[in-house]
């Protein structure tokens, strides 16, 4: 090769780099192992993580299980080894499949357009106010503090450089946002509403009314939902006055990887096609007239736009997005639903062991498969379980430190996972 | 010297490179990359499939009915209509037969250009696997994560010292996102000196997501023009330097395959006026080992993790953008970090420890399972691997140029890294352009390489092979573009045809922009 090249030897080859801009030693790296080594090394690592019991924690990251057949299928090199479909002939089985999600994420949500994924539901959330912002015009943005403080946190992050600001609206006793402070807050400068659907605290928030006074004002309301195996019991949100939802689809066939990598979902009204952020697949034909697919609208984006581009995502989470589409592919219409009843009663055996070892829901507001109780103090109980090796919940301390309620809150879920024993070995093991 | 096999273990390349055709226009009847038509499914959308009753997934029966204090109002009404109804086996079926459709690398050669697809590694997919990790609930006590947690440590160090950087952050969802917070510490390194300032310096051959992420943090982009030889010259950079410019973007190699051999002085004469240097580093696959930003000037580079280190692309991710800097900008990373008490590691989550903080870019922590895959090609690597990935990467696509640059035209000869830019000057006065090569390469069972950009080329071919890949694919990838060049001159309206040998034809992108569908509807 180097004779076809000209060149002597292989560092000919960095001659174009400047002596004194080489590195003349070695990487300060750990040494090479081999294959054998290297999966004991990693082995020992993954002993080091306890995660023998389901996590009683969701807060944003969910424990389900994930069938078989969708990481099975995940692990096809055709799907995992792709880039971008930008060969559109070459990637008909993962354009197809982008096209299948978006139709997955407009069912649940009832929103016209979808995308072909985000990095994960707080930027989501964070795009979907910059959204707003080009909409309206407007520049400031309401969002409820029951909104899951993480993605709050992101919102703030990107909005940073812009003039927009930010207002925060409590949420009352029930775990609702409280919609005379809300509408005290929507006025004509409000590009947009963000509302937890169900909120951070697990309470099914007053999305219907807060939608309405939004509209009222010609702001666009956001709906924000982390668990979205909730829409398969819930009213979709397009349904109750949302224009755009969005979130965290890593309920479906992703699992909890530490918190990272997960679909964020991003569903809005056609009207707004123009300025979604993001791929978007589309229907089309080829030259003999047959169905197939491309990315589509790319006159949005950063390598056709650079500067004026919507966003500048381009690899989002393509593959995550894959494996919510295959769960969501086997669970179909009855095992959607089935699952979704199946969190809710695990949430009220929950409740019902809990209250049963003496500990009372902080929040009166309805629930789907995650709420708040008062253990006391919070913090003392998660590291009482972490002796035991579980997972108690979030103490929602770390949140909302000033609230009167806040030490004893304990913020935990439940889903098929977690079985009617092992939800009575948990509320034992915190009693006791 | 023979590139033996990539860093890692063989790539056969499925056949023995065939000689070219030697008759005019007609296509061997097996492609060069060994691509046949093969048997290939139709197949519906998953929505219209399925029967009434049916379902893919087993679960037990809810041991109660609905909370009643759910208000009937907030409950779905309509029954999740349009969702399929599928057994476990046809929806099997259905993702494998579209799987038979895409081209990944586990199928053949696939030299997207800045897109590095180099072989990813099945050792990174079984330990990302690994219950202790996959498993793992972001808000799991530190005690029962000390495993994940000692990996992100033993990462961001590593990505700190391959950068000659002092401190990395993980948390960058993708390369994209690492720009944007590159972004941020420049500003926010520039407010706490009490002006922001103004605008971002950016080379024209630069990726889109420059100027879009220096537009999000609120900077004007001033382009600036390359030589002649493709390079950014320092009398550009100082021309257009001056206190109101907060940063320059530049990407080494840049992506003509160029090494920027003037970024240190151009980064002095940045320095000068108090800027900073931002690398993007889409590239660094080209230095491993060999070179590292941080010695050459940058302040702030990110990292995209599906490049440099293979985790894999997904058809669109996840990625991974890490982003090393220098001590200056430390303060201002975004949180969490993972720092080490005695033998003991914890997340930094409070901006309290860390008041200068940008604040947080994504829940949780970053894309964890990319972590671990990255980690474990950077222990099987070694430093010695390391380097023989940057070698190896620059003497492939060395070799490449060397094979084709009779057929095909260079529009600069300067010398190039780890990919290199082509364009279809020699093709265009048979009416042949870019696209019609690219599509060829495909019914000879190739992925094309990245067509039409960078920007700065009328009609590119971008062409980056990786390490990873044989001397008999890299030729057999060689003779079709040869046959392709020779065809070209021959036959060219047979290759407006092209592809011929895919499931599906050429696509019609027009339509598809003008007239949106965007989903399956459902009657």
């Amino acid at each position: 090769m180097l004779e076809t090249i000209g060149a002597k030897s292989i560092s000919d080859l960095h001659a174009s780099i400047p002596e004194p801009l080489r590195l003349s030693r070695p990487l300060d790296l750990p040494p090479a192992l081999d294959e054998i080594a290297l999966l004991a090394e990693l082995r020992r690592l993954a002993a080091r993580n306890d995660t023998r019991h389901p996590p009683f924690a969701g807060a944003g990251a969910y424990p389900h299980h994930v069938p078989p057949a969708v990481d099975q299928l995940l692990l096809r090199g055709e799907f995992f080894t792709a880039y971008t479909p930008y060969q559109p002939e070459v990637s008909q089985g993962t354009l197809q499949a982008l096209f299948e999600w978006q139709t997955f994420i407009c069912l649940l949500t009832s929103l016209e357009v979808a995308n072909a994924s985000m990095y994960d539901g707080a930027s989501a959330a964070a795009e979907a106010a910059l959204l707003a912002g080009r909409v309206t015009g407007r520049r400031k943005v309401v969002v409820s503090a029951a909104v899951h403080p993480e993605y709050r946190k992101v919102l703030a992050t990107y909005l940073r450089s812009t003039d927009d600001a930010i207002i925060t609206v409590p949420f009352g006793p029930d775990g609702r946002t409280d919609l005379d402070a809300l509408a005290r807050a929507v006025d004509g400068d409000t590009a947009c509403v963000l509302v937890g659907y169900p909120n951070f605290l697990g309470v099914v928030d007053a999305l219907p009314e807060a939608a309405a006074l939004a509209r009222k004002a010609g702001a666009l309301t956001i709906a924000v939902t982390a668990e979205a195996v909730a829409l398969g019991l819930l009213a979709p949100p397009g349904a109750l006055g949302a224009d755009v939802a969005v979130g965290s689809a890593q309920s479906f066939g992703n699992p909890l990887t530490f918190g990272g990598p997960a679909p964020g979902f991003f569903a809005a009204r056609e009207a707004h096609l123009r300025q979604l952020p993001g791929r978007i697949a589309g229907e089309t034909v080829d030259r003999h007239g047959r169905r197939g697919f491309v990315l589509t609208l790319s006159t949005r984006e950063q390598h056709i736009r650079r500067e004026k581009a919507t966003s500048n995502i381009c690899t989002n989470a393509g593959l995550c997005a894959l494996a919510a589409t295959i769960h969501l592919s086997l669970l179909g219409r009855r095992g959607l639903d089935q699952l979704a009843r199946l969190n809710h009663a695990r949430l009220q055996l929950l409740r019902d062991a809990l209250g049963r070892a003496g500990f009372a829901p902080v929040f009166s507001g309805p629930v789907f498969n995650e709420q708040a109780f008062d253990v006391g103090d919070a913090e003392a109980a998660v590291a009482k379980l972490a002796r035991r090796g579980i997972v108690a919940g979030a103490p929602l301390a770390r949140w909302y430190p000033d609230r009167p309620w806040a030490k004893g809150a304990l913020l935990c879920c439940a889903t098929e996972l977690h079985s009617p024993e092992l939800i009575e070995l948990f509320a034992r093991a915190l009693r006791d | 010297m023979a590139n033996p096999t990539g860093w890692k273990p063989t790539m056969n390349p499925g056949v023995d490179a065939p000689k070219a055709p030697e008759a005019a226009g007609a296509p061997a009847p097996t492609g060069l990359g060994g691509a046949t038509r093969g048997l290939v499914h139709e197949e519906k959308l998953v929505f219209e499939q399925g029967s009434p009753g049916r379902c893919g997934v087993s679960l037990p029966r809810p041991e109660r009915g609905l909370d009643p204090a759910l208000p009937a109002a907030l409950l779905r009404g309509d029954g999740l209509a349009g969702l399929p109804e599928l057994s476990e086996l046809e929806v099997v079926r259905h993702f494998t037969h579209l799987s038979t459709w895409n081209h990944g690398i586990d199928t053949g050669f696939y030299p997207l250009g800045s897109c590095t697809m180099k072989y990813n590694p099945k050792s990174s997919e079984a330990v990302a696997r690994l219950p202790g990790f996959a498993d793992l609930h972001p808000l799991a006590p530190a005690e029962l994560c000390q495993g994940a947690l000692e990996l992100m440590y033993g990462l961001e160090r590593a990505l700190s010292e391959i950068a000659g950087m002092d401190a990395t952050t993980l948390t960058p969802a993708a390369g994209a996102q690492g720009e944007l917070c590159g972004l941020m510490l420049i500003r926010a390194y520039h407010t706490a000196r009490g002006n922001p300032r103004k605008k971002v310096l950016i080379p024209d051959t630069a990726h889109g997501t420059n100027p879009a992420t220096s537009a999000l943090n609120g900077y004007a982009v001033v382009q600036l023009a390359s030589g002649p030889d493709g390079r950014l010259h320092p009398e550009a950079v100082a021309a257009a330097m001056d206190e109101d410019v907060a940063a320059i973007m530049i990407t080494n190699p840049n992506t003509l395959g160029v090494f920027e051999r003037h970024v240190a002085e151009i980064a002095e004469i940045v320095h000068a006026k108090g800027g900073l240097v931002y690398g993007d580093g889409a590239n660094m696959n080209a230095l491993l080992g060999v070179a590292r930003p941080g010695d050459m000037g940058f302040d702030v580079m990110q990292y995209n993790l599906h490049k440099t280190f293979a985790t894999p692309h997904g058809g669109g991710g996840p990625g991974s953008g890490p982003v090393a800097v220098k001590k200056v900008l430390e303060p201002f990373l975004p949180l969490p970090v993972v720092v080490k008490d005695g033998t003991e590691y914890r997340l930094v989550t409070d901006p309290a420890e860390r008041p200068a903080t940008i604040g947080k870019l994504r829940e949780f922590w970053g894309n964890f399972a990319m972590f671990v895959r990255a980690w474990a090609l950077v222990r099987e690597w070694g430093p010695e691997g390391a380097r023989a990935t940057g070698e190896l990467a620059v003497l492939n696509a060395s070799y490449l140029r060397a094979r084709l640059r009779e057929a095909y035209h260079l529009p600069y000869e300067t010398e190039s890294l780890h990919e290199v830019v082509f364009d279809d000057r020699n093709q265009k006065a048979a009416g042949v352009v870019t696209m019609d090569v690219a599509k060829r390469l495909i019914d000879h069972g190739f992925h094309p390489p990245t067509i039409y950009f960078p920007l700065v080329v009328q009609g590119a071919l971008m062409i980056e092979p990786t390490e990873t890949e044989s001397k008999e694919t890299l030729d057999a990838f060689a003779e079709a573009m040869l046959a392709i060049a020779e065809e070209a001159r021959r036959d060219p309206d047979a290759l407006h045809a092209a592809p011929v040998r895919p499931f599906r034809a050429r696509l019609d992108e027009t339509r598809a922009a003008r007239r949106p569908v965007l989903r399956w509807r459902p009657g």
